[in-house]
């Protein structure tokens, strides 16, 4: 039987044994002594565009979210290697006991790039940045409940929000919610640890140590900071082979075992919210009958799909989008296992012998997609389900393809907070609720716990509604995949946060040359 | 008129018009492909509201048709517009890397030519030995390999060692003999790629020329085997010789968007790619009007260097 305990021996090592304590103090850091100043990075980063700019909405990619959101600005909050939310340019911050008035107060005397002091009015006008009618916002949902933002003195923001949100503090850790000047937005002038030399969008940036910043000698170490994009793995996996790069980001998993035997290079594992999925559709037949969307779950084969698809570099899913990275992921809920019998078991209360389902894929919508829906279909072919995987182009997939379709594959990279990706993409008739999903007691505790501030409390409600999805939902999650970097060895750090890849995308700011 | 004259002032003509049916034809294609900028950018994230926005703000509420005529009435006054995805000037954006896929073509047009003609050459002159045998093995082998295995091949066995760097860095600043260094390696994979070509057609066609009656008369006559190839073959062999190498160079420009990013070269093919996958109108546009000049003038350059190396054509009748 593949139980809890299979999920665990997955995660080697350290990992496996933080994790086990405590779910996001994950990090199988080589924790060296004290950082060192000095030295120029040279970093070969995938997820570069043509058309990336320093405007924070246009944040889409690796790239900026580690150039810009990591190095030339500053956020409010950040969320710390072990998982806790501590202060950036707000230093500290109050809610009121509903969670619905918060209160930051700002570090005062800190520089842009430019001089300028930062003050609470550059906070409203970074946040509006995203609010408003036109806006072209993608995180217009985080900013959409705040009712009102006042400045009562120029180093407090009060923020008052429609309704309470415990994880409000969390959620300005968002990359969008970068801190810009209320008068040059979006231009690459921030409060970070790196000032912009030169960028060419797609291509290459260099930034130089910001002399005054506000963090002093606690971070940001390198004296400069080179980002190159590289679009193709087995290029980025040249540069750092052959020296010409010091980090690359998302390593081929096909190749990584014999990476691992070269001499000089150490792979970074963390555990992961990206996860992938095929959605049904629940309003439409034969997806609209939960006995049929439980014999669908029951007939993937988790662990092929692990191995073949992720080369063993992720962890099994159960079918809801919480990651065991995440804060409330619940380890207490059985892992759901390849069973023909207990699928066949649905099926028949549905009424049926055997069923006939057309599974849309494509590589675009993630690199193993297609894979993942041949190994299902033939996973499924014993249970009387027979699945014809439809490949269409991935160029267009988001707007023809998905959510159109009534079964379909597609990912989502997770989110900081349950909440956050709970409300996006499950609470009843939100845009982004691709299965069409809805449930009453699931909607009521998400509210609820929203509010909720008595941790123990709120990780039995989050857990509750993981067991609501994984029973109910429309979405087949079986695996969440891991982030992989690789760097050479004169590279250090501390504990590696597992908010998002790179170090919670902090890593220029928090590394440093041995 | 000097029919030279003319015929060049006729394909410039016949270029223009070309031009503005590619532009009609380019913007229609990315019109029939599904989805536009602002649901390419926005992709998994896009809400109703927000792909509204960028649309109402952009112009791409507009009907079609309209949009073509804005941007064409705008072409006709200089101004190519910016870039729908980030606002950037679209001279800016594609002037740098128009020059380094220029200087990327013209230092593989530098090395290749001379080598395929000279090859081809040699294996005219020496046709069925062992030394022909040779060449056209290699180059065979050559058109036969895909680049991109050539390029990771370069990089195994000239950049692991720390000879050449196995990818690009340059900017404006960059010196001249740096970027010639750096540019060895995608130089050299693009090189192997288009002097097989090239050398097989001047191979092809001077064997050809060889079995015409003036060639044995020349033989006849006395005159040493290489003197008979270069003086009296070669010429009337250059026409087609001449239209492979600029459909080769044409292509060092349009084509060579796989080496660009295994070697990381900033050059337009990854632009162009980049900016169809986002539906970038402005960018496509103004690249593959780049692309289709280029492809006229080399046309109508070879067009010419046939009709002067041909008699009959360059003095009309």
């Amino acid at each position: 039987m593949i139980g809890s305990i299979s999920r665990r021996g997955l995660l080697k090592g350290a990992a496996a044994l933080t994790l086990a304590a405590g779910p996001m103090a994950a990090g199988m850091a080589q924790a060296s002594a004290t950082p060192v100043r000095g030295g120029h990075l040279r970093a070969g980063i995938s997820g570069g565009h043509t058309g990336d700019s320093f405007d924070p909405i246009t944040f889409s990619d690796l790239f900026m979210t580690i150039l810009g959101a990591g190095a030339v600005y500053s956020r409010l909050t950040e969320v710390d290697a072990s998982g806790k939310v501590v202060g950036a340019l707000a230093e500290s911050w109050e809610a009121s006991t509903d969670a619905t008035v918060w209160t930051f107060n700002l570090r005062k005397g800190v520089e842009f790039h430019n001089g300028k002091l930062f003050t609470a009015e550059d906070v409203i006008a970074s946040v509006n940045h995203h609010r408003g009618e036109d806006s072209k916002s993608p995180i217009k949902q985080i900013v959409d409940p705040i009712q009102l933002m006042t400045a009562p003195d120029p180093h407090t923001v009060v923020f008052t929000l429609d309704s309470g949100n415990a994880d409000f503090a969390f959620l300005l850790f968002d990359y969008h919610l970068c801190m810009m000047p209320a008068d040059a937005i979006g231009q690459g002038i921030g409060t970070g640890g790196y000032v912009v030399e030169s960028f060419e969008p797609g291509v290459r940036a260099v930034a130089k140590r910001n002399p005054n910043y506000f963090r002093g000698d606690e971070r940001a170490h390198f004296d400069s900071i080179e980002l190159i994009n590289f679009s193709d793995v087995a290029a980025r996996t040249n540069a750092l082979l052959s020296g010409g790069v010091d980090f690359i980001n998302q390593v081929d998993l096909k190749t990584l075992k014999r990476m691992k035997r070269a001499p000089g290079i150490v792979i970074n594992e963390q555990p992961g919210t990206r996860h992938y999925m095929f959605q049904m559709i629940c309003t439409q037949n034969p997806f609209a009958d939960n006995h049929v969307r439980m014999a669908m779950k029951y007939g993937v084969d988790r662990q092929a799909m692990l191995d073949k698809v992720l080369y063993g570099h992720g962890q099994l899913g159960n079918d809801h989008p919480i990651s065991p990275a995440n804060r409330y992921f619940d380890a207490n809920l059985a892992q759901r296992a390849y069973d023909p019998d207990k699928a066949k078991f649905h099926l028949k209360q549905a009424g049926l012998d055997n069923l006939a389902v057309e599974l849309a894929t494509s590589d675009g919508a993630f690199d193993g997609a297609v894979d993942m829906a041949v190994l299902y279909r033939d996973s499924m072919a014993p249970i009387g389900i027979d699945v014809t995987v439809d490949r269409v182009p991935g160029d267009g997939y988001w707007s023809e393809v998905w959510r159109k379709r009534p079964f379909c594959a597609s990912y989502s990279s997770g989110r900081a907070t349950e909440d956050w990706i709970l409300s996006s993409s499950y609470l009843s008739g939100v845009p982004w609720n691709a299965t069409q999903w809805s449930n009453e007691a699931f909607d009521k505790l998400l509210i609820a716990a929203r509010t909720e501030l008595d941790e123990a409390k709120r990780s039995e409600m989050y857990g509750e509604m993981q067991r609501l999805i994984s029973d109910d939902g429309g979405v087949i999650a079986p695996i969440f995949a891991n982030h992989v970097e690789a760097h050479s060895d004169k590279l250090a750090h501390g504990e590696v946060g597992t908010v998002s890849e790179m170090d919670s995308g902090l890593m220029i700011e928090r590394w440093w040359f041995t | 008129m000097n029919p030279a004259a003319r015929l060049i002032i006729q394909r410039l003509l016949l270029g223009v018009l070309t031009l503005l049916v590619v532009s009609m034809l380019i913007f229609a294609a990315v019109e029939f492909l599904p989805g536009d900028l602002a649901e390419a950018t926005l992709g998994q994230e896009a809400t109703e509201e927000t792909v509204a926005a960028i649309r109402r703000k952009l112009g791409l509420d507009r009907p079609p048709v309209e949009r073509y005529f804005v941007w064409l009435g705008n072409l006709f006054q200089g101004e190519l517009g910016v870039s729908y995805a980030n606002g950037r000037d679209i001279v800016e954006v594609m002037g740098t890397r128009a020059q380094n896929t220029l200087f990327l073509a013209g230092m593989v047009a530098i090395i290749a030519t001379p080598l395929a003609v000279g090859l081809g050459i040699i294996a005219a002159l020496y046709r069925n030995s062992y030394l022909d045998r040779f060449i056209n093995l290699v180059s065979l082998s050559a058109i036969s390999i895909p680049e991109f295995l050539i390029a990771y091949l370069l990089i195994v066995t000239l950049s692991r060692s720390g000879m050449f760097p196995s990818f690009v860095v340059i900017d404006e600043t960059t010196s001249l003999i740096s970027r010639i260094y750096q540019s060895i390696l995608p130089a050299l994979a693009l090189t192997v790629v288009v002097s097989a070509h090239m050398m097989r057609m001047t191979r092809a066609s001077i064997i050809n020329v060889l079995a015409s009656a003036y060639v044995e008369m020349a033989h006849i006559k006395g005159a040493p085997k290489p003197a008979v190839v270069v003086r009296h073959a070669l010429p009337n062999a250059l026409a087609p010789i001449i239209n492979v190498i600029a459909i080769n160079l044409a292509w060092l420009v349009v084509g060579v968007v796989v080496v660009e990013v295994i070697f990381v070269y900033p050059g337009l093919g990854q632009l162009m790619v980049d900016s169809v996958g986002k539906r970038d109108i402005p960018v496509v546009q103004a690249c593959s009007l780049f692309f289709a000049s280029v492809y006229i003038i080399l046309n109508l350059l070879a067009d010419i260097g046939a009709t002067l190396s041909n008699p009959r054509l360059r003095h009309g009748r």
